[in-house]
């Protein structure tokens, strides 16, 4: 994501005199004048942050149950308390954060590059292809993922493993984005280079890769984002309802815990506070930088936030 | 034409349910085993668990499905319960039948649903659309970042925020539940505001998430009108601001919030089932997550199958519609 920016500059700046440094002061300069990306980065270096800083400052281990003493308030010893089964929840954010992000970002990952390539198949050939691929994406997307995840959930018995979870959310995360990129592809189709490009003679694989990808690298990019944060969203309804890996401590299995042992009606606030705060500080964070990316892709909609 | 249209929309809520009751049949069936029959006999074997008709379960299926049959004729005979709404029995609360299970629960949550949706949109668009003209209160900018920030935020999140404040430290609403335990069900005054003060909080929590969502497309959306030549015109021609406002930019901007409010049903669905289950909510939401935990698979799929017809209604009704609100596209589409 972060990849998208200097190639806003390029475009903005094609004759790159002033070399390098000239270069990332007119980026600075550019996300100043574009704050969601700013704050929304900033968010999500935080959190990169604190699991740096947890790493080092906690054992990962404390993360499974039966390894402090249970249902401890915040405390010098431990900073966010323990939960009920024992867990050290300050290690269990510190594990739990990255195990959610990487469901997130390989599932959006695998969503946006399945998407993407049946995107530009579709878009730029159009014909039967494109019928038929515009008819499964429209009805695809008119079901509720959630209740396909349950579906295919239920079939494991022991919950599904992290990396079975980031497989399944992926499967069906290329709808959304194999449809706004396929409208993108359409209207830079009937831009003069790629007409251009056509007429001399260039094939449709080499149009796609050498004139089409490169001009719609901000959108994927914002794309991406989008994805990761619903693979995220879905991940974590996944695991709220039960259907998550228990042996994992992602931030999503830590709040069916705490739905599970009622932790706020029993005023263990400690419990629910950092996973809260930890998915707020994500999904905003993805949400600004989604936004700011928009902005990159498509100046027209600049302001719009 | 108008006939071709309606044919063509009719087509594909035919295809969404059929395909609906095909993921139903196929994907637990992935494995090659029927998880149906491994879980009756699963719980078969461990007796005792207050099972009574469970043998009489296991004899009906087989004889219903014929187990031992071609998987195509188990398919075909899968798709003709679904088109009469046959979802067969609860295995965690036999001999109660899944329809009885889901007609009960349903009402909960379209009433939920149905009027947080309606009202988030209006209010939201409203708030959307003096958000983006330049000549609103300038006060109203300061609305903006806590709307963006309550907009990325998922539904159940701030469900679980706000029964801890407004239900728990300061006791104004209840903690759980679609009424008082024990209090008997009856369209009386007293039960109605029971219930409606234990639906202030879930409902509360998806209108607060959603109002942003839509406030952010209407602002857009009203935003581009503005660069519009219309625009340009009317005001040119001296019309008043508040015309311009309503019939100019408000009118056009409508279209893609109509258009994203059938695009949204489907991911509001999912969000809703979680909001349910924090706050142990009657509806389809609870009963999933009990069936869930249950493993009661015909529960399960008979609620998967429920709300996906749920939504390709809505989506079909929404299609008929659009062509109402904007004349330009009317039926022509062929």
């Amino acid at each position: 994501m972060a990849g998208a920016v200097p190639v806003w500059t390029a475009q903005k700046r094609p004759r790159e005199r002033g070399g390098r440094q000239e270069a990332a002061v007119a980026t600075l300069g550019y996300v100043r004048r574009n704050p969601s990306l700013l704050v929304g980065s900033l968010f999500l270096l935080a959190l990169l942050l604190f699991v740096v800083v947890g790493y080092l400052t906690v054992d990962p281990s404390e993360a499974s149950p039966l390894s402090v003493r249970s249902l401890q308030p915040p405390s010098a010893d431990l900073p966010f308390g323990s939960d009920k089964q024992g867990r050290n929840l300050y290690a269990v954010m510190v594990v739990g954060t990255p195990l959610t992000l990487r469901i997130g970002l390989f599932a959006g990952l695998l969503g946006v590059g399945l998407g993407a390539s049946l995107a530009f198949v579709a878009g730029y050939y159009g014909g039967h292809v494109d019928n038929v691929i515009k008819a499964i994406v429209d009805v695809g997307l008119t079901i509720p993922g959630l209740l396909i995840l349950i579906i295919i959930g239920m079939k494991a018995r022991e919950g599904l493993s992290v990396n079975q979870m980031a497989l399944v959310v992926g499967a069906l995360a290329w709808l959304y984005p194999a449809r706004t990129i396929r409208s993108q592809v359409i209207t830079l189709k009937q831009r003069g280079y790629v007409q251009i490009a056509r007429l001399s003679g260039m094939g449709g694989p080499e149009v796609i890769v050498r004139e089409l990808l490169p001009n719609l690298l901000p959108y994927l990019g914002a794309s991406l984002v989008g994805s990761v944060s619903a693979a995220v969203l879905a991940s974590i309804g996944l695991e709220v309802l039960g259907l998550g890996p228990f042996e994992a401590p992602t931030l999503g299995m830590t709040l069916y815990w705490v739905n599970y042992n009622a932790a706020i009606v029993n005023g263990w606030w400690w419990w629910w506070v950092p996973p809260i705060v930890v998915i707020a500080v994500l999904f905003v964070g993805l949400f600004l930088v989604a936004v700011g990316l928009d902005e990159v892709a498509n100046p027209r909609v600049r302001n719009r936030v | 034409m108008t006939a071709d249209y309606v044919a063509k929309r009719f087509g594909m809520f035919l295809v969404i349910v059929w395909l609906a009751a095909t993921v139903n049949f196929f994907l637990p069936r992935i494995g090659g085993q029927d998880p149906v029959r491994e879980k009756l006999i699963q719980q078969a074997a461990i007796g005792g668990n207050v099972q009574a008709g469970l043998e009489d379960m296991v004899a009906e299926y087989d004889a219903k499905f014929g187990l031992n049959t071609p998987l195509w004729r188990q398919y075909v005979a899968y798709v003709a319960d679904m088109a009469r709404f046959d979802f067969n029995y609860s295995i965690a609360n036999y001999p109660r039948r899944v329809l009885d299970m889901i007609g009960e629960a349903l009402p909960w949550t379209v009433g939920l649903l149905l009027t947080t949706t309606l009202f988030s949109w209006v209010i939201g668009g409203l708030l959307g659309a003096f958000l983006g003209w330049p000549r609103s209160p300038k006060f109203l900018q300061f609305l903006m970042p806590p709307l963006l920030a309550l907009n990325a935020i998922p539904f159940f999140l701030l469900g679980l925020v706000l029964i801890y404040v407004l239900a728990f430290r300061l006791r104004l609403f209840p903690l759980s539940g679609g009424y008082t335990a024990g209090s008997f069900p009856a369209l009386t005054p007293a039960f109605i505001g029971n219930v409606l003060s234990h639906s202030v909080l879930p409902a509360l929590s998806i209108v607060l998430v959603s109002i942003g969502g839509w406030a952010l497309g209407m602002r857009a959306m009203i935003v581009t009108t503005q660069g519009e030549d219309y625009v340009t015109y009317a005001d040119a021609k001296g019309l008043k601001g508040r015309t311009i406002f309503l019939r100019y930019a408000v009118r056009n901007a409508l279209l893609p919030q109509t258009t994203a409010l059938a695009l949204v049903l489907g991911q509001l669905i999912s969000g809703a089932v979680l909001v349910e289950v924090i706050f142990s909510y009657p509806g389809i939401g609870t009963v999933l997550y009990k069936a869930i935990r249950g493993s009661d698979f015909y529960l399960v799929q008979g609620i998967v199958f429920i709300l996906i017809v749920a939504i390709g209604v809505a989506t079909f009704a929404l299609d008929l519609l659009y062509p109402l609100l904007d004349p330009r596209i009317s039926y022509r589409r062929a």
